[in-house]
């Protein structure tokens, strides 16, 4: 069957298998020859794409435990986030780190080792894993920790499935008082003020800019900065008595029906939308539901139909602090002269990644959406020397097209990791398109 | 005329409809006393009803094919329950039920021997309590034998002529009957069928319209997609000298 990732680009054809029970799952890895679980298809290129089969892990949606005192809740790895937070948010509980949509898996996260908006302060969603158990291609299954295998720990966090199928995980929710976030926006006249400006605001919960890529000149990469924090109960009666503690969890958003015709997120109509948004943003204090401050996208069910049945590419790249100021202008010129529209842009500031290949490090990320063009492939490849000469790296849950050469620069733990491969009988035998890609 | 959460014992608590009807009831406040055949299963069950819904729950070991144990097993519940459902079922390959008689045996025992029998047993002590509901899932495949699934139909012809025999027995006792035509449901025993879309629920679907039929509305026979008791209509008023000759 034809497989893609979020972004529909690339394609591949890959045999989709769906195991019920762990049983079921050790007795297909021993007779498939190559093979990557894949969790909701969240990752926007060709990392939950199998090389031969893809093991299709969301019948593994079972929770196992929860201890309210500790806060440590033990699922298999096929539950959805969107059913975790259903589950758990009226219990006054909230899981440490979420990225910017709810229908991902929780081995997806862990195999991403995906960051939320609060990285810079509470790091990754590895960070906030206690144990997993992790089944290796001879289905046997291991536990591991901190402290129980833990180089293989910090091989599976950010791992991208390559380390073995992660069927179950204990993690750590925080506690909150309500459903509600104070939002605080802050306008930033260019790409660096908004750098700075997160940067300045380290102390705030959860930071993130929006920034628009097609404003030119001295406004190049004018942002909105959005500063959040959990609201305590003592101040949302105060401030929006009668409103419920925990609003809506359920739901799913509208549905984009048809794939939208590749036209109409162009480069006139993003600029619109874009000076819109920055004209419209209200610098005060809102209170906004968990929904809107985390899961903006969520609302509108398919949304990547709307780049049209081509698919786009996203783009996401990490710079350290000492050469971002220098690099990001660059990058954002490239961009605004290429005329490539990007709708989204989204920039964070991370700290220290938790496993061997994880994304973060410390400094600045950026995220952009393209549309697939003819144009856009070689406009990707010069940001890549950008970004590989600034000493950062590429995000391989949302890559789609980068070089080995790319890769290994980016990821200097590279050959731990192959070594880790080796010992446990994965080499050969589990593999994603994106594996292949970047010959891993 | 809602009810006061009880206790429910679903029968098949490892079927996708029956774990999603676990959880409705849950939800609603009720204890639920899940039954497994393999039991590594059912605890994966049990434990993802404690924990995502902090109600009361419990797992028994129970075979359908093992009407000696139905005793004993309702003998070891420390309460009756209030509702039993019973969603055990198989859906076998025609071809081989019709070639081979063990498999269509076992057919004909899992989705009308077993759960009649025990359903039967569960009535009787419901009646000499004076109250309970009885919900036997069984299928629109029973309205008509049709040439291409007749071994899987009459069996749950069986069990839709069992269920509506009960109600008329114990209406007036307080123990009320119900019996569930889900249509097509995407779940485990349909993976890989192409169904229409309109025709075919989800089964948290048929776990709410479950739940509203004994607990709220009080139906007696529910079609979950309102579109099946058209299609049945058509199916039921077709002569049998055209209904044989038709291919489906
Ligand atoms: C709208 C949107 C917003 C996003 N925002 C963010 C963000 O803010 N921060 C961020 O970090 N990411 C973000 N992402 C990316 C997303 O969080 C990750 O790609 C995540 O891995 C997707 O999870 P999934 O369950 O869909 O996994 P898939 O996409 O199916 O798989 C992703 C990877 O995980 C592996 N995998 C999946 N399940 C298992 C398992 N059980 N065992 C072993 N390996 C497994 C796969 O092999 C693959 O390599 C976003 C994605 C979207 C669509
Ligand atoms: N899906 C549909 O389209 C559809 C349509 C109409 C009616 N139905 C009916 O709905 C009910 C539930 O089906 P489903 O779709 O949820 O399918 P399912 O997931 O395959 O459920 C079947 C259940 O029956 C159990 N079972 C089979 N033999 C058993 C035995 N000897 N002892 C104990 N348990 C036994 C199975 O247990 P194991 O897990 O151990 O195998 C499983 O829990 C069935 O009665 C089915 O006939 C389904």
């Amino acid at each position: 069957m034809e497989l893609s990732g979020w972004g529909r680009y690339p394609r591949h054809s890959s045999n989709v298998v769906s195991p019920g029970s762990p049983r079921e799952l050790a007795m297909l890895q021993r007779h498939i020859p190559t093979y990557v679980a894949r969790g909701n298809g969240r990752s926007y290129g060709d990392a939950g794409i199998g090389a031969g089969v893809t093991l299709d892990m969301r019948r593994f949606d079972r929770m196992k435990g929860f201890d309210e005192t500790s806060g440590l809740l033990t699922v298999e790895a096929g539950v959805l986030l969107a059913d975790l937070i259903d589950r758990f948010l009226p219990r006054g509980f909230f899981p440490a780190v979420v990225p910017g949509t709810r229908f991902v898996t929780i081995g997806g996260m862990i195999a991403a080792d995906v960051h939320g908006k609060n990285h810079h302060w509470v790091g990754g969603f590895g960070d906030h894993v206690e144990a997993l158990k992790l089944m290796f291609p001879s289905g046997q299954t291991v536990r591991c920790s901190r402290d129980e295998n833990s180089d293989l720990f910090k091989a599976t966090i950010g791992g991208m499935g390559l380390t073995g199928t992660i069927v179950e995980a204990t993690i750590r929710l925080i506690k909150v008082e309500t459903g509600w976030m104070g939002q605080n926006t802050v306008r930033a006249e260019n790409i660096l003020s908004a750098v700075q400006l997160l940067t300045a605001n380290e102390g705030a919960s959860y930071a993130v800019a929006w920034v628009d890529c097609l404003s030119k000149g001295n406004a190049l990469g004018r942002s909105l900065v959005y500063l959040g924090e959990h609201v305590s109960l003592d101040a949302l009666q105060e401030r929006k008595p009668g409103a419920p503690i925990y609003p809506n969890t359920r739901g799913r958003g509208i549905a984009v029906p048809l794939d939208a015709p590749g036209f109409l997120l162009n480069r006139h109509s993003i600029r619109a939308f874009n000076a819109l948004r920055y004209a419209r943003a209200r610098t005060k204090d809102e209170l906004v539901t968990w929904q809107s401050y985390f899961f903006p996208l969520d609302g509108l069910d398919q949304w990547n139909r709307l780049y049209g049945r081509r698919g786009f590419l996203q783009y996401q790249f990490v710079l350290p602090h000492q050469t971002a100021s220098r690099v990001l202008p660059e990058i954002m010129g490239e961009i605004a002269t290429s005329g490539n529209p990007s709708f989204l842009a989204v920039l964070k500031t991370l700290g220290k990644g938790g496993g061997q290949l994880s994304f973060p490090m410390p400094g600045v990320t950026l995220a952009l959406d393209f549309p697939i063009s003819d144009s856009i492939f070689s406009l990707l490849d010069r940001l890549d020397r950008l970004v590989v000469e600034g000493g950062g790296r590429l995000y391989l849950a949302k890559d789609a097209r980068q070089r080995p050469e790319t890769f290994e620069a980016g990821y200097p733990n590279l050959s731990i990791f192959r070594q880790q491969r080796r010992a446990i009988g994965a080499e050969g035998r589990l593999a994603s398109m994106l594996s292949k890609r970047i010959a891993v | 005329m809602t009810t006061q959460p009880g206790t429910a014992l679903i029968i098949g608590g490892t079927s996708d409809i029956g774990r999603s009807t676990a959880l409705v009831y849950a939800e609603h406040g009720w204890k639920v006393i899940l039954t497994a055949r393999n039991d590594e299963e059912g605890l994966r069950e049990v434990n993802h009803l404690l924990t995502a819904s902090q109600a009361k729950a419990e797992l028994c070991h129970l075979d359908i094919l093992d009407t000696e144990s139905f005793g004993p097993f309702i003998n070891s519940l420390d309460t009756l329950p209030n509702t039993v459902v019973c969603v055990v079922g198989m859906l076998p390959t025609q071809s081989r039920a019709v070639a081979d008689t063990a498999y269509a045996s076992l057919s004909l025992r899992t989705n009308f021997e077993g759960p009649a029998i025990l359903l039967g047993m569960l009535a009787d002590r419901f009646e000499k309590r004076g109250t309970g509901t009885i919900v036997g899932v069984s299928s629109v495949a029973g309205n008509r034998g049709r040439a291409s699934n007749y071994v899987y139909g009459s069996a749950k012809a069986g069990l839709t002529a069992f269920l509506s025999g009960l109600r008329g027995r114990l209406w007036h006792s307080g123990v009320r009957v119900v019996t569930v035509m889900p249509g097509f449901v995407r779940t485990r025993m349909t993976d890989g069928m192409k169904l229409s879309p309109f025709l075919t629920a989800e089964p948290d679907e048929v776990a709410e319209a479950i739940y509203e039929a004994a607990e709220l509305r009080h139906r007696d026979i529910i079609y979950v997609r309102r579109s099946w008791r058209l299609v049945m209509g058509v199916i039921a008023a077709m002569p049998e000298g055209v209904f044989k000759r038709v291919k489906f």
